[in-house]
C-alpha cells in the first residue's frame, strides 16, 4: 500500500479577537520584520490552544507540527473535542485555506464536502443546480450528466427537479445536496459533520454510499463526527487531535477509547453553556466513585453523582442526567421529581442505574438543569445550563447468557414480557 | 529516489503560492463552472420578473434619458453633431461594463465568502465570471445601441460608421481587463478593510466625470486647457473616444493614446493578478 495523503509538519495560526483596529499599524510591522528577514513578531509566541484557559498572546495555533500519512483505500475517522484542529485540518486539506508552515503532498483528486449545497442558488431548479453543484465540486458537465440520475434517484427528489430548489424542504435540500457530492469521482473525500442533518434514514443511506466508497470502490476516506457510532462503522483507523496536536492514532476501537477517556482528564475542561453557568458551578462527577473512564460490571448498580455549587438562590432548580452513547441519547432522568428551591451551597446530586440495564458498550455522561419559574412558563423565562462530556464509563462485557438473548438494542428491560395465546 | 518520490504527488499544498502562477490548467479544468456561473447570473437576473431581459434595456435608456434633459438640456453641453441620445448611450454603455466589472470583482471575495470558504475551486474563476456575465450585459445593450444608431441614421442624422470599428473587440478587451485588473487590486484590500468598499460605492460613480460620457473631449480641452490630460490619458477616456470615433465617426483618436492606454491596461492586470494571487489563499481567515 501507498500513502496518497502525506502530511509534514503542519501548522496553522490564527489571530484572535477582533481584527480591524490597529491591524494597519500591525501589518506595517510584520511588513517590516520580513523586509529585514526576520521571523514574524506576532507569530514567535506559540501558545497551545487551551480555550480554556487565557492566553497571554491573541495568536493562537489551531494546529501545531501535526505529522501523518494516510494509505489508498483508508477511511480515517478524525475526533477531538470543539475547537481540536479538526475543522481547521480539514479546511487545509481541502485547500481551502492554507497552512502558516509545512506541507500537505496529495496524490489523485480530493473532493472535500465541508458544507453539503454549496453554491445552490435558490432561485435555480434542481436540474440546474446539480449541474452548478457538480461543477463547484470540480465535476466536468459530461461527467455529471452520465451520474444524473443515479444523483436524482439516490436523493429521491425526482418529482421536483425542474422546481427552483428555494420551493424545496430542508430535508430535499439536504438529500439532493449530499446526492452531488457522494456521485463525485475522486480518489479522496473529506467529510465534515455534514451528515448531522437529515433524517435517520437518509444518514443510514449517505453512511452506506460512504462505506461502498471507501470499501468498495478503494478510495480513501477523511470523516470528521462527533458520532462515534458513524466513525465505528465507517472507519478502519482514527486519528485523535486535542488543542490542534495529534494525540493518538491508530485503530478505531482504540482512537475512540482514547478520546473518551481523554475527554475527562481535565477536570478544568468541563464547559458548561447556558444562562446558569455563572450561578451553578460543577466540582466534581463520579460514577460509582470514581471520577473517570470506570469500568463497571453489567450486574453492578451504577451510581452517577455531581458535587456542585450554587451561587445564588434559584427558586425552583433540578438538575439533569444524560446517559448517551456514540452521541445518542440513551436516557435522560433528574434529580429531583419536581422542581424545588434551592439555597446557595455545596451539594450532591445522584442517580442510580438499574444493574443489567445498559448493554456493554461506552457511555459518556451530560449533565444540565433548569430553573423555571412557573408562574410564567415559556422558554425566555428558564434558566438553564448544559455541560457535554463530563464524564464516560463502560460496561464490560460480562453479560450473562440470561440476560442476553440476542445482543441487541440499547438497553436491556428486566422482567418484561408480552404474551400468547391461540384466538384461532 | 527522492526526486522520483516527489513527483508521484499531484498537489502540494504549501503556506506560499508562487506568485505568477495562476493555475490556468485549473481554470481550464472548471470551464465549465465558469459557464454555468455565468448562466446563474444571468438566469438568476430575470427569474420572477414579469418583463425579464428586457431590465437590461431600462437601465441605459432612463439613464440617458435623464442625461438628455440634465446636461443637454439644461446645462446646454454641446455633443457635437452626434445627436445626444446616442452620443450618451455610447459613453454610458462602456462605462457601466467597466464599472459593474469594476465594483463586483472589488469584493468578490466578501461577496462570496460563504461558497468560497467551503469549497476549493481556481478562485480566479469567480473574478472571470464576473467580466463575462457583465460581458453578456454589455452585448444586449449594445444591441439597443446598434438599433439606436439606425433610428438615428435613418432620421437624416450625420452617423458615419468607419473602419476605426474594427477596433471594438480590443476596446472590449482593455475595459474588461482593466475594470478585473483594478477590481482585484482592490479586493485584496477590502477583504481586511472595509473601508474602500465604501470608498468604492460613492467614488465610482463620481470617477464617471474623468471620462467623456457626457462631454466630447474636445469641450473639456478648450474649456480646461489645463487640466484636460486627466481626462484624455484615463484609458477609459480613449476607449469611448475610439468607440465613438468608430462607430459615430466623431471623436478624438489617437494610436499613441491608445498604446498607452493598453500598456495601463497590461500593468494594472498583471499587478492586480498578483496580488490576487497573494490574498486568494488566506483570505478566509481574514474575511
Amino acid at each position: 500500500m501507498s500513502s496518497v495523503i502525506k502530511v509534514e509538519d503542519l501548522s496553522k495560526a490564527y489571530q484572535l479577537g477582533n481584527f480591524g483596529t490597529g491591524t494597519i499599524s500591525r501589518d506595517l510591522e510584520r511588513f517590516w520584520a520580513r523586509m529585514r528577514g526576520k521571523e514574524d513578531p506576532f507569530l514567535r509566541i506559540g501558545e497551545l490552544n487551551d480555550r480554556t484557559q487565557k492566553g497571554e498572546s491573541d495568536i493562537v495555533w489551531s494546529l501545531k507540527d501535526i505529522n501523518f500519512e494516510v494509505e489508498q483505500g483508508d477511511a480515517v475517522g478524525i475526533i477531538g473535542r470543539n475547537g481540536a484542529g479538526k475543522s481547521t485540518l480539514l479546511k487545509i486539506l481541502s485547500r481551502v485555506t492554507s497552512p502558516t508552515s509545512g506541507s500537505i503532498k496529495v496524490k489523485g483528486r480530493v473532493a472535500s464536502l465541508l458544507e453539503v449545497g454549496t453554491g445552490f442558488h435558490p432561485e435555480l431548479s434542481g436540474r440546474e443546480n446539480i449541474f452548478l453543484n457538480g461543477a463547484i465540486l470540480g465535476m466536468r458537465k459530461a461527467e455529471t450528466k452520465r451520474k444524473f440520475d443515479e444523483i436524482v434517484d439516490f436523493a429521491g427528489v425526482e418529482r421536483y427537479i425542474d422546481t427552483p430548489v428555494k420551493r424545496y424542504s430542508s430535508g430535499m435540500y439536504v438529500r439532493l445536496a449530499f446526492a452531488v457530492a457522494a456521485h463525485l469521482e475522486s480518489e479522496i473525500l473529506i467529510v465534515d459533520e455534514v451528515l448531522a442533518v437529515g433524517d435517520a434514514e437518509f444518514q443510514k443511506k449517505c453512511l452506506g454510499k460512504m462505506g461502498d466508497v471507501s470499501k468498495g470502490e478503494g478510495r480513501t476516506v477523511l470523516f470528521v463526527s462527533h458520532n462515534m457510532g458513524s466513525i465505528r462503522q465507517l472507519c478502519n483507523r482514527g486519528i485523535l487531535l486535542g488543542n490542534g496536536e495529534i494525540v493518538f492514532t491508530g485503530g478505531t476501537e482504540a482512537t475512540i477509547k482514547t478520546y473518551m477517556s481523554n475527554a475527562t482528564i481535565d477536570k478544568a475542561a468541563i464547559v458548561a453553556g447556558g444562562t446558569l453557568t455563572d450561578s451553578i458551578k460543577i466540582t466534581g462527577v463520579a460514577v460509582n466513585n470514581i471520577p473517570l473512564d470506570v469500568a463497571i460490571m453489567p450486574r453492578d448498580e451504577i451510581e452517577i453523582a455531581v458535587k456542585y455549587k450554587c451561587l445564588k438562590y434559584l427558586p425552583a432548580f433540578r438538575m439533569s442526567f444524560s446517559v448517551l452513547k456514540d452521541g445518542v441519547t440513551v436516557f435522560t432522568v433528574q434529580d429531583l421529581e419536581e422542581c424545588e428551591p434551592m439555597e446557595p451551597g455545596v451539594y450532591q446530586s445522584k442517580i442510580k442505574i438499574k444493574k443489567y440495564f445498559l448493554r456493554p458498550a461506552f457511555y459518556t455522561l451530560s449533565v444540565g438543569g433548569h430553573n423555571t419559574n412557573h408562574t410564567n412558563y415559556s422558554i425566555g423565562n428558564v434558566e438553564w445550563f448544559f455541560a457535554a462530556d463530563v464524564s464516560s464509563f463502560e460496561v464490560l462485557e460480562d453479560w450473562s447468557i440470561n440476560f442476553d438473548f440476542n445482543n441487541a438494542g440499547l438497553v436491556n428491560i428486566l422482567n418484561s414480557h408480552g404474551e400468547r395465546k391461540k384466538i384461532g | 529516489m527522492n526526486k522520483l518520490d516527489e513527483e508521484r504527488w499531484d498537489i502540494k499544498i504549501t503556506p506560499k503560492n508562487n506568485l505568477f502562477d495562476l493555475k490556468l490548467k485549473d481554470v481550464w479544468h472548471y470551464r465549465d463552472l465558469l459557464v454555468l456561473l455565468v448562466r446563474r447570473d444571468f438566469v438568476a437576473f430575470y427569474k420572477q420578473t414579469v418583463l425579464g431581459p428586457i431590465w437590461f434595456f431600462v437601465q441605459p435608456l432612463v439613464t440617458i434619458l435623464l442625461y438628455n434633459f440634465v446636461f443637454a438640456n439644461i446645462a446646454k453641453i454641446s455633443t457635437g453633431t452626434i445627436p445626444a441620445p446616442v452620443f450618451y448611450l455610447a459613453g454610458t454603455i462602456i462605462w457601466n461594463y467597466f464599472s459593474d466589472c469594476l465594483t463586483k470583482t472589488s469584493t468578490v471575495f466578501k461577496d462570496n465568502a460563504a461558497m468560497l470558504g467551503k469549497v476549493y475551486f481556481p478562485r480566479l474563476i469567480m473574478p472571470l465570471s464576473i467580466v463575462l456575465s457583465n460581458l453578456i450585459r454589455f452585448g444586449v445593450q449594445f444591441i439597443l445601441f446598434l438599433l439606436m444608431m439606425v433610428i438615428f441614421s435613418v432620421k437624416g442624422f450625420p452617423i458615419h460608421p468607419n473602419l476605426y470599428l474594427l477596433l471594438f473587440p480590443v476596446l472590449i478587451v482593455l475595459i474588461a481587463a482593466l475594470g478585473l485588473g483594478l477590481g482585484m487590486m482592490i479586493s485584496a484590500v477590502t477583504t481586511k478593510y472595509r473601508d474602500l468598499s465604501f470608498v468604492i460605492g460613492f467614488g465610482v460613480p463620481l470617477l464617471m466625470y474623468t471620462t467623456t460620457v457626457i462631454y466630447p473631449l474636445s469641450t473639456a480641452e478648450a474649456k480646461y486647457p489645463q487640466y484636460s490630460w486627466l481626462i484624455k490619458y484615463n484609458p477609459i477616456t480613449v476607449v469611448i473616444e475610439t468607440f465613438r470615433k468608430g462607430f459615430l465617426g466623431e471623436g478624438s483618436f489617437d494610436w499613441s493614446l491608445l498604446a498607452i492606454a493598453c500598456s495601463a491596461t497590461l500593468i494594472v492586470l498583471i499587478i492586480g493578478t498578483i496580488i490576487f494571487n497573494r490574498v486568494e489563499k488566506n483570505f478566509v481567515d481574514t474575511v
